[in-house]
């Protein structure tokens, strides 16, 4: 299963961004694999519409959960919309939020956690 | 002549200059209020003959039978309003600039567009101030294709003051775009000098010629007069603070009825930005 983590850093060890859309790096987490890979946000900077942008791009690359700190109302349509679930308020390292994540110490999100900053 | 007011930092004065001035001209002024997130100009002028008329902005609609999932319209699309999602496109009326472009680009005519109501735009009449603004309604995010829609009002045969909103974005440059002159409004503090100095920078890159008003004038310490003077943009007036223009802005009474000597000191400044627009100075 393919797990993306919105991370400070380009490390296992990186903290957890609490943004979703504006984090700095992607964490992409192969589980089946036990596997971790590392990108820049390239959209971090955008004007606006950026939780759709990153969402949009998660779903292509088939991504199937997201652990991130907030996610607003523009984010949470796309990823719902592209079959992701999303588990908010993660906290720590990249590291240690996949291991409670995989033991099941996260709780997946209903909606929005904060409103949008897409302005 | 057209005349935009604007200031980078909020509440350094802006309506108070704006109402102030269309007050104190003789003949016939038109006042557009362009602030459409927070208009307040009209709470100063008693308008008679209000009526209103509603604004919609138009947003993109699907036809899901003919959309092939192609995904052009979400890669053409400036403001990520559109995004493709396995296979079938949202649409985020929020983020939608109302440009079209989705409707053009997409290859199967699957894209129509929709009239959406975003907010009014009031017209009144108070003495020989003819007043127009825009008021967006609450949680909508695009101001400027309201603030265009109260600008296509622009009387050619009137004197025109553009209040503008606050900040220097896509609203601030949408109410001040086309004005002959802008003045700008700030104040002696930190905050008011860094925000002119955005201002003036993006005024620059519009070639739009400009004079400064400090607010409150003997309060704050902030070098606001010397940063002109290095940028050679003229302070065409300065008004120290004063409690009655202060406590009678507050009950909705303009400058010039709280102290009247402003009536003949706007009206001195306007016609020192008519001699710098004519000699096409100020830039």
């Amino acid at each position: 299963m393919n797990i993306c983590i919105t991370a400070q850093g380009m490390e296992r060890t990186s903290r957890i961004d609490p943004r979703f859309g504006r984090c700095a790096c992607f964490c992409f987490y192969d589980s089946d694999k036990d596997e971790y890979t590392f990108e820049k946000n390239a959209f971090a900077g955008g004007v606006g519409g950026v939780g759709v942008q990153t969402g949009e791009m998660m779903a292509q690359k088939g991504v199937k959960v997201v652990i991130t700190g907030q996610v607003g109302p523009n984010a949470y349509r796309t990823l719902e919309a592209g079959g992701i679930e999303i588990y908010p308020n993660a906290e720590g390292t990249v590291e240690e939020a996949v291991k409670a994540f995989l033991s099941g110490q996260y709780t997946k999100t209903t909606g929005p956690t904060g409103p949008s900053r897409h302005a | 002549m057209k005349i935009a007011v604007a200031s980078g930092k909020g509440g350094t004065g802006k309506t108070t200059v704006a109402v102030g001035l269309a007050r104190a001209l003789p003949g016939n002024v038109q006042l557009l209020d362009c602030d459409v997130e927070e208009p307040n100009a009209f709470l100063f002028l008693n308008l008679d003959e209000v009526r209103s008329t509603e604004h919609s902005s138009l947003v993109p609609r699907i036809e899901a039978d003919l959309c092939t999932a192609c995904g052009l319209c979400s890669r053409f699309c400036e403001f990520n309003a559109l995004a493709l999602l396995k296979d079938r496109v949202l649409v985020f009326d929020n983020l939608c600039h109302g440009c079209g472009g989705c409707t053009i680009i997409c290859p199967e005519k699957a894209i129509r567009e929709e009239a959406r109501p975003t907010g009014k735009i009031v017209f009144g009449q108070s003495g020989p101030i003819e007043h127009i603004y825009g008021d967006l309604n609450t949680g909508e995010a695009m101001a400027p294709p309201l603030i265009r829609a109260v600008k296509r009002r622009i009387s050619k045969d009137k004197e025109v003051i553009l209040d503008s909103p606050p900040g220097t974005t896509c609203p601030m440059v949408t109410a001040v775009k086309d004005a002959d002159f802008c003045l700008l409004v700030t104040e002696n503090t930190p905050f008011g000098l860094h925000d002119l100095e955005m201002a003036v920078e993006v005024l620059r890159d519009m070639e739009m010629p400009m004079g400064v008003v400090i607010n409150r004038s003997d309060i704050g310490r902030s070098k606001v007069r010397e940063f002109c003077g290095e940028k050679e943009i003229p302070v065409l007036l300065e008004i120290p603070y004063s409690r009655i223009i202060a406590e009678q802005y507050a009950v909705g009474v303009s400058i010039v009825d709280a102290e009247p000597q402003y009536r003949g000191k706007l009206v001195d400044m306007y016609r020192e930005i008519e001699q710098i627009v004519m000699a096409g100075r100020g830039r």
